[in-house]
């Protein structure tokens, strides 16, 4: 199946275009625009993308590979990075992500068997002196400690 | 020298801070109004008197870099302001977009009057959800009120601001690697010359600034440049203002302090950061953000020449030279973007180094031969020497490939990677060796107590 965008998107995906001098600038937010429906960028993103701002897909493919934060595979509902840079880890973000790790049964990198939750690393989110965080969707979760990572954790598993 | 301010934070922890009445309540947009009433030339020159350094690393003069945009025949100007902060230890800009984004949609329509542009684009790294909002709900708000759009404050010189996103990517920071991914491709830096001043943003004459330089515009046209300039205690050196200074890791209560320039960096360890955190003592400090190369607090600085801009400290600890741009740089390390990572003595400093390599592997861009396969090649040889599996090759080859990166790069993250490297080997050369010898420190790996 083709992607389109909804109909909401779509009228925003206008707003954006009318920011910049050209279609090209519109790569990255269009991107994101897509990602928010799909969940991923796929193939059909892809395409969807460069025909609509009129690139070669390879120009898009280019764009999406480099940036991490980009998926090329389906992920979980919720996405939760564990900031592992020097500010955080000399704050105990090994811990952290060690026990987010045990907790939810996946490395990182990886999306627990239910789909719920993929758990990532980060490099520095500039939230260093609130150290240790993590972000969990488009949420930054600060100061954290053990026993308010469960709490969060045990309501991305409920489903909240 | 540690002097408070209250310029750029005025209206943190105020409610509502974020808002317009807010701002407007403590003077807001005062200055734009009075700035686009006179002439870009007036604008500059107060820039230029406000000895304002760039807050984004590299400390360049802002009204300097103004005075580069030339008027071009057919091509219009662009001011791109830089909120990707993204270098490990920095968390300040972040700050002022949550806080108080009208300060910086007004320093970028002074901005933008100034160097004859009349669009910005703020690029802010995706990661920001909060910043991105406030900024947009301020750049909505200051157009509903007219001082945005055809005619800001009834003048005929339209400023339209934008937000741009980026998508997780530390290289695009660097200026031209931003403004690559603000076209819409891969965020890979470009050979300079040309310079953004000639060749910016979709081809344009640009000029880039950190989101910290251009929200303290307003308080340069509040106070008056040369004001703005005396407030610091290095005015003499041309390294002007009030700046936000950042303190992280193990102090005892981190965050973001507005001051002068001149705080020390035993001001904002143990005054600003409260001191060192978990009864440990000071091991180390990154001054400002991962690339700048560590101190230790034995050191004291040699500088018998007059001529020296820390002739003043000869004989000092390297802890009471006020943090400028000039002082830092012949102190051997950066000012960078003023945000320290501080370590206490109970955690080893090849993990702290090993952290920050796996860093810089993840973040090259894969452009050159040396910053790619370098950073690689450190980050597995420091690896390696903290398993306690290294040699004394090893710290030589790394020694080996640092040099090798500096200098032979597209962009200055080759240095940016290399430079903290040769820091850490020369000045905890015994923690290596002991490693090699298999009698690791007390902390044996480890970055937290
Ligand atoms: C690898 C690298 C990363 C950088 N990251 C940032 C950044 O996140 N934010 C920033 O303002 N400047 C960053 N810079 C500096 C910019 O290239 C540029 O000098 C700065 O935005 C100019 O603004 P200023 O003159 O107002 O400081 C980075 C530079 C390099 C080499
Ligand atoms: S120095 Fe590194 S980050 Fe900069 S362009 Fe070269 S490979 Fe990319
Ligand atoms: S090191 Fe974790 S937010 Fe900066």
């Amino acid at each position: 199946m083709p992607f389109a965008l909804s109909p909401e998107r779509d009228r925003e995906l206008a707003e954006i275009l009318s920011r910049y001098p050209n279609r090209q600038a519109a790569c990255i937010p269009m991107l994101h625009l897509c990602q928010e429906q799909n969940g991923w960028v796929s193939d059909e993103v892809v395409e969807f993308v460069a025909r609509t701002l009129e690139l070669p897909s390879a120009h898009v493919l280019g764009v999406v590979t480099f940036y991490t934060l980009f998926n090329q595979q389906p992920v979980g509902r919720h996405q939760v990075w564990v900031c592992r840079t020097l500010s955080c880890a000399l704050r105990g973000s090994d811990e952290l992500l060690r026990h987010c790790e045990k907790k939810l049964g996946v490395h990182a990198g990886e999306t627990t068997k239910g789909g719920e939750v993929t758990l990532r690393t980060a490099e520095c989110l500039a939230s260093c002196g609130t150290a240790p965080m993590m972000q969990i969707d488009k949420n930054y979760h600060e100061n954290l400690s053990i026993a308010e990572v469960d709490r969060l954790l045990d309501r991305l598993l409920a489903g909240g | 020298m540690l002097q408070r301010t209250q310029h750029l934070t005025k209206l943190y922890g105020v409610a509502e801070g974020h808002r317009i009445e807010a701002y407007e309540r403590v003077g807001g947009y005062v200055q734009a109004r009075k700035a686009l009433a006179t002439t870009q030339s007036a604008v500059v020159d107060e820039m230029k008197k406000a000895n304002l350094r760039g807050r984004g690393g590299a400390g360049f003069a802002a009204g300097v870099k103004w005075s580069f945009m030339k008027p071009h025949a057919t091509k219009p100007a662009y001011l791109v302001v830089n909120a990707d902060e993204g270098e490990p230890g920095t968390f300040k800009d972040r700050t002022l977009m949550e806080r108080d984004p009208h300060r910086v949609v007004e320093g970028c329509i002074i901005g933008c009057f100034g160097i004859g542009a009349h669009a910005a684009y703020i690029y802010v790294r995706d990661e920001l959800h909060l910043s991105k909002e406030r900024l947009w709900g301020a750049i909505r708000e200051a157009r509903a009120k007219g001082y945005l759009g055809a005619k800001p404050f009834g003048r005929d010189y339209p400023v339209e601001v934008y937000v741009h996103t980026g998508a997780g990517a530390y290289i695009c920071g660097e200026e031209t690697s931003l403004l690559n991914s603000l076209e819409g491709k891969r965020g890979e830096p470009r050979l300079k010359p040309p310079f953004p001043a000639q060749v910016g943003a979709f081809g344009c004459p640009t000029t880039v600034n950190n989101l910290e330089t251009i929200a303290a515009v307003p308080t340069v046209f509040e106070l008056g440049g040369e004001a703005f300039s005396k407030l610091s205690a290095l005015h003499h050196l041309g390294d002007g203002g009030c700046r936000l200074y950042g303190v992280s890791g193990h102090v005892k209560t981190p965050g973001v302090f507005e001051a002068a320039v001149g705080v020390t960096l035993r001001d904002l360890i143990y005054d600003l950061g409260g001191g060192i955190s978990d009864g440990g003592e000071l091991l180390a400090v990154i001054p400002g953000g991962s690339s700048c190369p560590v101190l230790l607090p034995h050191e004291t600085v040699s500088a018998p020449d007059e001529k020296s801009p820390l002739h003043a400290w000869h004989g000092k600890s390297v802890l009471d030279v006020p943090m400028g741009v000039d002082t830092f740089r012949a102190l051997g390390t950066m000012l960078g973007t003023c945000c320290a990572i501080v370590l206490s003595d109970k955690v080893c400093p090849l993990a702290a180094m090993q952290n920050l390599m796996h860093f810089y592997r993840h973040e090259s861009c894969g452009q050159c031969t040396p910053c790619r396969e370098g950073t690689g090649w450190l980050d597995r040889l420091v690896t390696k020497l903290l398993a306690g599996e290294g040699t004394l090759d090893d710290l030589d080859r790394i020694h080996e490939i640092a040099s090798n990166i500096m200098g032979n790069t597209i962009c200055a993250f080759g240095e940016g990677a290399s430079m903290p490297t040769l820091g850490f080997v020369r000045k905890f050369r015994r923690h290596f060796e002991d490693h090699v010898a298999g009698k690791p420190c007390a902390a044996g790996g480890r970055l937290h107590a």
